[in-house]
């Protein structure tokens, strides 16, 4: 592999935000057909080490090598986009760039023929089309994007790299959005493009796909480099470690003793506006057990976390809590009658980013004699409550006093774990309980809701990561297009059954009683 | 019913029709361009107002005819590059933004016209654009006199509809344009610049906008008075969702008011004695409300409408 002539070359980038060092002098070299892993947890300094490269961020220091034409490596001129694509590097963001409004075509062509002209459409087309059955990136070029899948966006997103022949393609977090079998054919299209001379570079926190598609990985930790190997010589617990800097508890879970029912979905149906259908869901949520719900987001979970949260009542069919019918949509009620929520947005729906850490410890019970007296509230019990929190959840703050915007996203969810954990709730919806969490936050978090469930708590845990779900859930669902099946107990399960039924695919394995 | 028959069969009733919507197309267009580009101008009624007076005062001053509507373009263009200034560089409220161009254009139009003419009672006027004769088409029975007796700049507009149907379809410019109204993300990510884009789209727009003031002085009238605007910019914005964003509708909706409030003229004159004359002029404006409420619900707005965007950043 490293005989091939080097195709980029980052001598040491180094980048800052203040006081905080994001990329501490990182080099890097990548070679042509070769597919190159940047590991690293959230933070770690990927995502800008990629914004360097591709002009978004200027550098403080280092400098930025393409190969030319003339076969020398030539220094790109830093913060330019431009620049960046012209040198034939192609980058797909984590958020799409594509204009919603235009075909996949049009986005493919944007920006590369000179704007006062008619344009060259089926010249385009037909570059497009022998891109197309050269990398096996089937996809309509004449639909509106916004009637794309999120898979079919993504493919445009690399065409539009290819089109303008890049040498480079930088991927950053591809998978995020896909669902596995999405992900594998990808990797499929990935490695026919590194056969076929191009560079690619494959951002990403997830150790398995990063084993699975690279050839070489360059481990980021705190902005800095902590190792660089060849995939097929590593071992999966050493990089583990070396992205998170010291050997990572693993979490057990002990088989789960399921009790009675506490929450149930008796053919729940919801629509209304602004909100993602559900139609005839029947769900169980038992004392001591932890259902996983699996699906590609915009699936119904939210229009599932809404009900729970007391946020919507259901438009037809019954939503029980302990046996009797909820019937009002709300939260308060739900809240004092021991639900739990972990919203999915937690930085906007979790706390309030103006107010102090110790108030937001108590908003969800202010009318408790714990925190009021009457009907004024006892500072000095909030505080002690906080600060309570704050050392027995390991919430990184100045104080209770402190804003709770001030905080980053695993001490906000760690602030949130001590709200609602310490009412010993008996219901418990963790929506996207560790998204962008560190491993080691992550961890916390698994271990907190686990112990929940132990105590005898009933948990809906909804999350994209199906490694998560398989690491928490004693059961599974899934969710496709508002409608939820049982996809059984998870020791019987394996992610390719999972991933086909959140492409909506595969009916549940047969025989299974819900 | 009769009353109806008489006006809609009367060649003076669909020429007054087409008369009436020239300057909304002219604004319509204007205003669809800026939109497009992710910018809502509301300087538009005031745009209208400096069009109208720099193009007539150009010419009382000595210019030519088509002298005039050039600076009245470009008195237009300079108040759009204002209004870009403020809200594409420096990110602030469109809203806020665009009321303030108004109130400062119908303000520095009327300053400068006063000072121009300190001693002047009654409006002194101009020479205007007089009806074209197209020989054949002009003297054909009814169609003649209904469509073909218009001056320049009516039949400037309906070019205009076409040109900016085609350069926002057609071109490579049309796509960049209909790119950065919905992601400018995804104008950035090409390689293309998003302020150069939105600030070009401004501009252009907002000369379009002071070409529909122009005609006012120049064609309907032949000279300037105070508040003869009257509303038609902020008739454009309504119009421009009406014809959701594309120029053959705008065109199809400008001459829908334009029907509507020659109808209404025409219908005050007839039963006038019954019915207030108020009611007649509210028409027009409560039937583009309920078109609006018909239509906009449904109305696919550019996403990036009013969305400031700063370089490298992400949604």
């Amino acid at each position: 592999m490293t005989d091939a002539p080097v195709l980029l070359s980052l001598r040491n980038i180094t980048k800052r935000f203040g006081a905080l060092t994001a990329n501490d002098a990182i080099s890097l070299d990548l070679h042509r057909g070769e597919i190159l892993a940047l590991l690293g947890e959230n933070g770690a300094g990927k995502t800008t080490l990629m914004n360097i490269l591709f002009g978004h961020y200027v550098q403080d220091e280092g400098d930025v090598r393409v190969l030319a034409d003339d076969g020398a490596l030539a220094t790109l001129p830093p913060g330019s986009p431009g620049a960046a694509l012209k040198a034939g590097i192609g980058m797909v963001h984590q958020h799409f760039t594509l204009a919603e409004n235009l075909s996949g075509l049009a986005n493919i062509r944007l920006g590369t023929e000179p704007l006062l002209s008619f344009g060259r459409e089926s010249a385009a087309r037909a570059k497009v089309k022998k891109i197309i059955t050269e990398s096996g990136l089937d996809v309509d070029l004449d639909r509106r994007v916004a009637d794309l899948t999120v898979g079919e966006k993504q493919r445009i997103e690399i065409l539009k790299a290819l089109y303008r022949d890049a040498k480079v393609l930088i991927l950053d977090e591809p998978t995020a959005v896909l669902t596995p079998q999405e992900a594998e054919g990808l990797f499929v299209v990935l490695r026919r493009l590194a056969t076929n001379g191009l560079g690619v570079i494959f951002i990403s926190h997830k150790l398995g796909e990063v084993l699975a598609v690279s050839h070489r990985i360059l481990v980021l930790r705190a902005g800095k480099k902590a190792g660089e190997l060849v995939t097929a010589q590593a071992d999966r617990r050493a990089i583990a470690d070396l992205m998170v800097g010291k050997a990572v508890a693993e979490v057990v879970r002990i088989p789960a003793l399921p009790g009675e029912t506490l929450m149930e979905f008796d053919d729940v149906s919801l629509h209304g506006a602004g909100r993602q259908a559900l139609s005839g869901v029947n769900l169980k949520l038992r004392a001591g057990e932890i259902v996983g719900l699996a699906g590609v987001s915009g699936n119904g979970q939210s229009g599932i976390a809404a009900l729970i949260s007391g946020l919507a009542v259901p438009s037809s069919g019954t939503l029980r809590l302990y046996g009797e019918a909820v019937t009002k949509a709300s939260p308060r009620d739900l809240v004092t009658s021991g639900v739990a929520r972990m919203p999915e947005d937690r930085q906007h729906d979790g706390v309030v980013g103006t107010m102090s850490v110790a108030d937001n410890i108590a908003i969800e019970e202010v009318r408790s004699p714990a925190f009021s007296k009457m009907g004024l509230l006892d500072r000095k019990a909030m505080r002690e409550r906080a600060t309570a929190a704050i050392s027995g959840y390991d919430v990184r703050c100045p104080g209770p006093d402190a804003e709770a915007r001030l905080l980053s996203g695993g001490n906000v969810q760690k602030l949130i774990l001590a709200r609602v954990l310490e009412r010993e709730p008996r219901v418990i919806l963790a929506n996207q309980p560790t998204r962008g969490l560190d491993v080691g936050a992550q961890a916390e978090v698994h271990r907190r809701i686990l112990a929940a469930r132990d105590r005898g708590a009933a948990v809906l845990v909804i999350s994209e990561d199906l490694d998560e779900l398989f690491a928490l859930a004693d059961r599974f669902v899934v969710v496709h297009a508002g409608e939820l099946s049982d996809a059984g107990s998870s020791e019987s399960l394996d992610r390719g059954t999972i991933g086909l039924m959140m492409a909506g695919q595969a009916r549940p394995p047969v025989g299974i009683a819900s | 019913m009769d009353v109806l028959f008489d006006i809609l069969g009367s060649a003076n009733f669909w020429a007054a029709a087409i008369r009436i919507a020239t300057p909304l197309i002219f604004g319509v267009l204007g205003a669809l361009i800026c939109e497009r580009a992710g910018v809502l101008n509301l300087g538009i009624e005031g745009i209208f107002v400096a069009g109208a007076m720099a193009g007539w005062l150009a010419v009382y001053l000595g210019a030519g005819l088509w002298g005039g509507v050039l600076v009245a373009a470009l008195a237009g263009a300079l108040f759009g590059l204002l209004h870009a200034f403020l809200t594409v560089i420096l990110g602030l409220s469109q809203h806020v933004s665009g009321i303030g161009i108004t109130l400062l254009a119908t303000s520095v139009s009327y300053f400068t016209y006063r000072t121009a003419l300190p001693d002047v009672t009654s409006p002194p006027r101009i020479a205007a654009f007089q009806p074209l004769n197209i020989p054949g088409l002009s003297d054909l029975p009814f169609i003649g006199p209904a469509l073909f007796q218009q001056t320049p700049l009516t039949f400037l507009a309906l070019v205009f509809v076409v040109l900016v149907a085609l350069v926002l379809y057609r071109t490579p410019l049309g796509l960049a344009i209909r790119a950065v109204g919905d992601n400018p993300a995804s104008v950035e990510a090409q390689g293309l610049s998003v302020v150069g884009l939105r600030v070009g789209a401004v501009v252009a727009g907002s000369a379009l906008m002071a070409l529909g003031g122009a005609f006012l002085t120049m064609s309907a009238f032949d000279a300037f008075f105070f508040g003869m605007v009257n509303g038609r910019g902020w008739i454009c914005i309504a119009l421009v969702v009406f014809a959701s964003w594309q120029p053959g509708k705008a065109l199809l909706g400008a001459l829908l008011f334009g029907a509507f409030d020659a109808f209404q003229i025409r219908l005050q004159a007839q039963i006038g004695q019954v019915v207030p004359g108020q009611v007649f002029l509210m028409l027009p404006y409560l039937l583009s409300i309920v078109a609006l409420i018909l239509v906009a619900r449904r109305a696919d707005y550019p996403r990036a409408l009013l969305q400031p965007w700063t370089k490298g950043q992400r949604h």
